[in-house]
């Protein structure tokens, strides 16, 4: 064997271990979705609660009850600002619990809602919050039916968060998930992707840059009870939200160990997004959305899946943006518009705009 | 996009490549370095290397300036900002970058006050703003952004802003291009030259280059076209055996520089004696300091700084690397104690080093990834 290759073997048993969570503080890093978070919540979580339905660590645990098969998820809420354009924190911790659901192949019923207050919080900004998510239920088809309010001294917390719990009934005789995907299966998305994540960061000031631009906030569960009814060969639903449609897809590669192979001219990104991204070096693949289904459908379905996607509102610029293939497995390759190729990784953490 | 997509359009990078392959000699190897990271970043951005044939092999130089940044000013830069009151202002790329005990990032998770700009006038709106804090910027850059730190240190003066000021760690081209040309075992045929640095210096002072170290060097843009475009001008200087300074980035490059960008950074900025570079070690009149008359706005003045010199590790061969000297997989390290999680050297620092590059993926390297579709 040549020294290269002795290298190269010596990296491969070294990926393949366990990772290991070095860090002795908790940074903005590991809220980031990417490499930094998987290591906290499989070196930390999954290790101190490890249990078959956690194991997969899918969006939402799938399990039965009573003959029924249930859906069940959480998330917590931080956003700053508040409020932005086309939504704001309420909408967010409705949609974002109901997606979780929705891409477990799940109706959702019901939500609880935990609120973490900070003192001095201004009481017409939580009637708004409140009113929005109030809204946000009405429109998803859920009831909020639960919750607990807790205040913090201030400056110990950024005005309010929520967390927002949610259980959801699996009515399709599907079983969707990652390690379903095959080679040859098509990937599509339904709609521009990245919309969420640069209308908060025009939102913040900071850029001195201003476009027109709304977040893509929404529940996309009529969206997914249009395509499961509409198509039998499902495999895999995500909303791409922290971290992108680049990370959805590492874990799809990762979950599955097959390649999955991206044209960059067939991903819908708006040009205001465009823009901001080239601007800023940033790759609006790994920007964030918070109402995008990205979808993985075995190919002889892909045209019925997208004309479902496109038959809904919220799926009107559906596209086929990519291919499932044999390898190399475990990674994302992007044929880019200028014709060349690259690999789309996990990043560490947030995406940094670049200066050199 | 108009003025973007031109400059990206495969038919014409297609044409390019053909005219690449046919000035390429028959079983001659090319090793060409683009000496920015700029360039590092959109060769890997579009997928450039799949346009190369494989006589021609890409060096990615040592033009990233948060991946040359050595240990001991980041360490500096951290005691800064742990001082009382102090807010550290600095651009998103130096966050991850590794001090002897941590980065920025680590810094901030542990409590201090480290914000991120985009301009160093943002970082001069948050002095104003918070009057009863100090306010200092993590300058850093080659001749590029040196300008508007200049510029806004000036500002500063004229304002009267006593709470800012700068740590000043902009570095310059030439000497370090000069360190990799002295290299007795250099390997390289040519360079790429960094196109936004040219905006500021223009193409004189690159002279040297090939009068003294008989090398030819293109001056390049960063779109993709405008990298192959430049390659194909270095393959065809070595072609009719010419070896001289090109531009190939006119657009934006006038051949005798900014002469306002140089005067703001002369009139603020001197050369110091000596600066350490990781990797590539002490580089004589290879950075820049705030001037004397502007002492009130030094962060390296008005700061005690424990300024500790932390070596680069002996076995880190990351100057050997950047000659072209040896391949990321030959260094001592590499795969062991260096690794992107741990980066011991400058070429593991940034996901576009060359190390950390070979390290993710390596393995692909020998073969196509896919089918070529320049075919």
């Amino acid at each position: 064997m040549s020294g290269e290759q002795q290298v190269l073997e010596r990296i491969e048993r070294a990926r393949r271990r366990q990772p290991r969570l070095r860090d002795e503080h908790i940074t903005m890093a590991h809220g980031a979705g990417g490499k930094a978070t998987r290591t906290l919540v499989e070196a930390l979580f999954l290790d101190a609660f490890r249990n078959p339905l956690l194991a997969p660590l899918e969006d939402q645990a799938v399990f039965s009850v009573g003959g029924q098969r249930l859906a069940l998820t959480t998330d917590a809420f931080v956003v700053s600002p508040l409020f932005f354009p086309g939504g704001c924190l309420g909408d967010l911790a409705v949609n974002g619990t109901v997606n979780d659901l929705a891409v477990g192949g799940a109706r959702p019923l019901y939500l609880s809602a935990a609120f973490v207050l900070e003192e001095g919080f201004a009481v017409a900004d939580l009637r708004r919050i409140a009113d929005a998510m109030a809204a946000a239920a009405r429109a998803a088809g859920v009831s909020i039916v639960t919750g607990d309010t807790k205040v913090v001294q201030r400056d110990k917390g950024d005005g309010c968060y929520v967390t927002t719990a949610g259980v959801g009934l699996v009515e399709h005789d599907v079983t969707l998930g990652a390690a379903t995907v095959r080679p040859g299966d098509a990937v599509l998305v339904s709609g521009p992707i990245g919309d969420h994540g640069i209308t908060i960061l025009l939102a913040r000031g900071d850029l001195d840059l201003a476009a027109e631009l709304a977040s893509d906030t929404a529940a996309l569960w009529p969206l997914v009870a249009g395509l499961l009814d509409a198509v039998p060969g499902v495999r895999c639903l995500r909303d791409a939200t922290r971290g992108g449609v680049a990370t959805i897809l590492n874990e799809v590669a990762a979950a599955a160990q097959v390649g999955v192979v991206v044209d960059e001219a067939a991903v819908p990104v708006r040009t205001e997004v465009r823009g901001a991204c080239e601007l800023l070096g940033l790759d609006p693949l790994y920007v964030a959305c918070e109402g995008r289904l990205v979808t993985v459908v075995d190919a002889a379905a892909a045209d019925a899946a997208l004309a479902a996607l496109a038959a809904h509102p919220l799926g009107r610029d559906a596209a086929r943006i990519g291919t499932v293939e044999a390898g190399p497995a475990g990674l994302v390759l992007l044929r880019t518009r200028f014709g060349g190729t690259r690999i789309v990784d996990l990043l560490v953490g947030d995406p940094l705009p670049r200066i050199c | 996009m108009r003025f973007v997509d031109e400059f990206r359009d495969p038919a014409r990078a297609r044409a390019v490549a053909r005219e690449i392959a046919a000035l390429c000699a028959p079983g001659r190897q090319y090793k060409l370095m683009e000496v920015c990271g700029g360039h590092t970043h959109t060769i890997y951005k579009h997928g450039i290397e799949d346009y190369l044939p494989a006589a021609i092999t890409l060096v990615h130089g040592p033009g990233c300036p948060v991946c040359v940044m050595p240990m001991g000013r980041v360490d500096d830069a951290i005691h800064i900002a742990a001082q009382p009151g102090v807010i550290l202002a600095c651009f998103g790329d130096m966050m991850r970058v590794p001090g002897s005990r941590g980065s920025f990032l680590d810094a901030k998770a542990r409590g201090a006050d480290i914000r991120m700009v985009y301009s160093p006038l943002d970082a001069l709106k948050i002095a104003r703003t918070h009057v009863d804090r100090r306010v200092v910027f993590m300058a850093i850059g080659f001749e590029t952004t040196a300008p508007a730190t200049a510029l806004t240190v000036l500002r500063a003066a004229e304002e009267g802003l006593g709470n800012f000021s700068i740590f000043c760690n902009h570095v310059t081209i030439l000497p370090a291009i000069k360190a990799i040309l002295d290299s007795p075992d250099l390997r390289l045929d040519g360079f790429l030259g960094p196109g936004h640095v040219s905006t500021v210096i223009g193409c004189l002072p690159y002279g040297f280059i090939p009068r003294d170290f008989g090398k030819p060097l293109v001056v390049a843009g960063f779109e993709p076209l405008d990298v192959l475009h430049a390659v194909a001008m270095l393959l065809r200087q070595l072609a009719e055996g010419r070896c001289e300074v090109e531009n190939q980035y006119g657009r934006a490059v006038p051949w005798e520089g900014n002469e306002r960008a140089v005067a703001a950074i002369t009139r603020v900025m001197e050369l110091r004696p000596h600066f350490e570079w990781r990797g590539l070690g002490f580089i004589a009149h290879s950075a820049l300091r705030v001037r004397g008359e502007f002492a009130a706005f030094d962060a390296e003045r008005i700061f005690e700084l424990p300024g500790v010199r932390v070596a680069d590790p002996k076995a880190c061969q990351c100057g050997e690397v950047l000659k072209g000297v040896l391949k990321p997989w030959e260094c001592k390290v590499f795969g062991t104690a260096c690794t992107p999680e741990t980066p011991i050297g400058t070429c593991m620092v940034s996901s576009e080093g060359a190390c950390a590059a070979y390290y993710n993926y390596g393995r692909f390297q020998r073969r196509r990834l896919l089918e070529p579709s320049p075919a």
